[in-house]
C-alpha cells in the first residue's frame, strides 16, 4: 500500500522531490561520521578498560648498588606477595625495559651503568578491597623512593573526555534528527499548498485526512529511502579513509575499526531510521494541517 | 411534516450564505428533495447556483440556518464522519476539477479508490462507464490531452461511479454538444431511477424543456420553488421544442 507507484497527487511534478533526497543525504552523511566517531571511541574505551584499568605499575628506584637493588624488590615483591586483591604482578626484566627506552636514549643503555628503576607490573582485581594509595604508602614506608602508578587515574580522566565527546555525537544524532523532521515539516507544508486543489477533490470526493496523509508519507518514505541511502554511500569513502589514516597510526591507543556485522546493522539502519522519521513526520504535518482544511 | 422531514435527501431551512463580510449570496433558502428526485437548478451567472451546490456537496458551510443531508444535520457531522457523508454525493464540477496528472481511468477510480473498494471491481466498474460516455479508447489518456466534452464526461463519469444517493451536477452539458448533452441527462435519468436524487445546475433550457422534470431557480440569491411562475418566465412551455406538457414534479416537496 505504501509503495504504490501511483499517487493520487501529482507530487512527481513539484520541485519538493528533488531536493528532499538531497537534504536526507547530507543528514544521514552527519549522522553516520557521528555514529562512526561513536564506535571507535567506544571501541577504544573497552580496549583500554580491560587492557589498561586493572593494571598497576610499581616503580623500584635504583638503590646504592645491585646488592641494595635486590632487597629493596625483595622487600616490595613481599608486599605484593601477600597483599589482598593483587592478582598478579611480574618484574620486567632489563632487557626489556632497555627496549622500551630504545627510542630515547638508544645504544646507552646496553652498558648497563644506566641507573634504571625496576618496574613491576601488577594486575590488581578492582572488586577486591584494595587502596592502591595506602599500597603506595606502605611500599614507601618500607622502602623509600618506590612509586606506584595507578593507570585508572590519568585513564578515568581520557575515559571522561570520551564519554564526553560521545554524548556529543549523541546531540548531534539528535540534532539531525531534528533537522530532518523540520525539513520535512517545510517541504510536507510546502506540497500541501502546492496541491491544495488536488487535496480539496479528493476531500470532496470522501477521502479521509487519513488517505491524503498516507500518500504524503509514502512520498517521504521513498524520497527518505532514496536520500538515505545516498547519504550512507557518500560516507562509505569518508569512513574508510579515516580508516586508513587510523591504521596508520600503528597507535595502541587507536584502534583499527573492526567492521562488524553489528555495526553494519547499525550504519544500515540510519538511512531507514531517517526514512521513517521523514515519514511519520509527513503523516502528522499532513494530519494536522489538514485540520485547517474543510 | 415530520414524515417528509425524516425521508428527506436535502432540506434546506432558512439557509442564508455570505463569503466573508460580503453581502448575503443566498437568502432564506428553503427547500426539501425527496429520495429520486430530480431537479433542474435554474438560474442567470452570478445568481448562486454554484454557491448553492457547494453547499450542498459540503465544500461551504452556512453563513445561516440549517442543512439536513441523508436525514442528518450537516452542520453537527463531525470531521470525521463528513466522507462517508461525501461519498454519498456525487458531484460534477463546472470546470471538472479532473487530477491532471491522473489517466482518464485513475480520475474515475478515485472515488472507489478513496472509499477502498477492491482494485478488480475498479477496472470492471471503471472501463464499463468510460466506454458507456464513449471514452473506451481513452483510458490512459491525462484529460490535458483531451477535449473539454471529453473532460466533461470524465468528470461525469467520476460523480456516478460509486452511484451516489445526491448527484449534483453544475453545468454538465456545456462543452459537449446537444447530442451527447442528452446521452449524458439519459444516464442522469437512468440513475434517478434507480434511486438518486438528482440536481441539475443548467443554462441550457433546451433540454430543460426535453426532459420533463421539474425546475427551480434562483432569483437574486433567492429560490423561487414556484414551478408555473418559472415556466412561463422563462417560456418553458413554449411549444416547438422538445416535450410539451410541463408539469409541476410529483414529488416536490415544499416546507410552508
Amino acid at each position: 500500500m505504501f509503495l504504490r507507484r501511483r499517487s493520487d497527487l501529482p507530487m512527481n511534478e513539484d520541485t519538493l522531490g528533488r531536493f528532499l533526497p538531497w537534504l536526507i543525504a547530507f543528514m544521514v552523511f552527519l549522522a553516520a561520521l557521528a555514529l562512526a566517531g561513536m564506535l571507535v571511541l567506544g571501541d577504544a574505551v573497552a580496549r583500554w578498560d580491560t587492557g589498561l584499568n586493572a593494571t598497576v605499575t610499581v616503580q623500584v628506584p635504583p638503590g646504592t648498588g645491585a646488592k641494595d637493588d635486590e632487597q629493596r624488590l625483595g622487600q616490595v615483591l613481599a608486599v605484593l606477595a601477600r597483599q589482598e586483591g593483587v592478582e598478579r604482578y611480574e618484574t620486567l626484566s632489563k632487557e626489556n625495559l632497555l627496549g622500551l627506552l630504545k627510542p630515547w636514549i638508544g645504544e646507552a643503555g646496553q652498558a648497563g651503568d644506566l641507573p634504571i628503576p625496576v618496574l613491576i607490573d601488577v594486575t590488581v582485581d578492582r572488586d577486591a578491597d584494595l587502596d592502591i594509595g595506602r599500597l603506595g604508602q606502605e611500599l614507601a614506608a618500607l622502602v623509600p623512593g618506590v612509586s606506584v602508578d595507578d593507570h585508572r587515574v590519568w585513564l578515568s580522566q581520557l575515559v571522561r573526555l570520551v564519554t564526553v565527546i560521545q554524548i556529543l555525537a549523541w546531540a548531534v544524532l539528535g540534532l539531525i534528527a531534528l533537522a530532518t523532521v523540520g525539513t520535512v515539516v517545510f517541504t510536507t507544508r510546502t506540497g500541501l499548498a502546492v496541491h491544495r486543489d488536488a487535496i480539496e477533490v479528493l476531500h470532496l470526493i470522501g477521502a479521509q485526512d487519513a488517505y491524503i496523509a498516507r500518500q504524503f508519507a509514502a512520498r517521504a518514505l521513498g524520497l527518505g529511502l532514496r536520500g538515505g541511502f545516498l547519504g550512507l554511500l557518500m560516507a562509505v569513502p569518508t569512513l574508510v579513509g579515516i580508516g586508513y589514516l587510523a591504521s596508520q597510526t600503528g597507535s595502541a591507543m587507536v584502534p583499527a575499526p573492526e567492521f562488524g556485522l553489528l555495526k553494519a546493522i547499525g550504519f544500515l539502519a540510519l538511512p531507514v531510521a531517517v526514512a521513517l522519521l521523514a515519514m511519520t513526520t509527513a503523516r502528522s504535518t499532513v494530519m494536522r494541517n489538514l485540520k485547517k482544511m474543510t | 411534516m415530520k414524515d417528509s422531514e425524516s425521508a428527506s435527501i436535502v432540506r434546506f431551512e432558512n439557509v442564508g450564505l455570505r463569503y466573508g463580510l460580503g453581502p448575503e449570496v443566498l437568502q432564506d433558502i428553503t427547500f426539501a428533495l425527496e429520495p429520486a428526485s430530480f431537479r433542474f437548478l435554474l438560474g442567470e451567472s452570478g445568481a448562486g447556483k454554484s454557491s448553492l451546490l457547494k453547499l450542498l456537496y459540503m465544500a461551504l458551510r452556512p453563513t445561516r440556518g440549517q442543512i439536513s443531508l441523508f436525514g442528518k444535520n450537516v452542520a453537527s457531522t463531525s470531521r470525521h464522519e463528513l466522507p462517508r457523508m461525501r461519498r454519498r454525493v456525487g458531484v460534477v464540477f463546472q470546470e471538472f476539477r479532473l487530477l491532471d496528472h491522473l489517466s482518464a481511468f485513475d480520475n474515475v477510480a478515485l472515488p472507489m479508490r478513496v472509499a477502498g473498494a477492491k482494485e478488480a471491481d475498479i477496472r470492471r466498474h471503471v472501463e464499463e462507464l468510460l466506454s458507456w460516455v464513449g471514452l473506451k479508447d481513452h483510458l490512459n489518456s491525462r484529460p490535458t490531452t483531451l477535449s473539454g466534452g471529453q473532460q466533461q464526461r470524465i468528470a461525469i463519469a467520476r460523480a456516478v461511479i460509486t452511484r451516489p444517493k445526491l448527484l449534483l451536477a453544475d453545468e454538465p452539458t456545456g462543452n459537449v454538444d446537444d447530442k451527447m448533452g442528452l446521452r449524458l441527462m439519459h444516464l442522469f435519468e437512468e440513475l434517478n431511477k434507480l434511486g438518486t436524487t438528482v440536481i441539475v445546475a443548467t443554462h441550457n433550457l433546451g433540454i430543460v424543456r426535453q426532459l420533463a422534470h421539474p425546475v427551480m431557480r434562483l432569483e437574486n440569491g433567492r429560490l423561487n420553488t414556484d414551478e408555473a411562475e418559472i415556466i412561463s418566465d422563462l417560456g418553458l412551455d413554449e411549444p416547438g421544442v422538445g416535450a410539451g406538457g410541463r408539469t409541476g414534479g410529483p414529488n416536490f416537496t415544499r416546507i410552508h
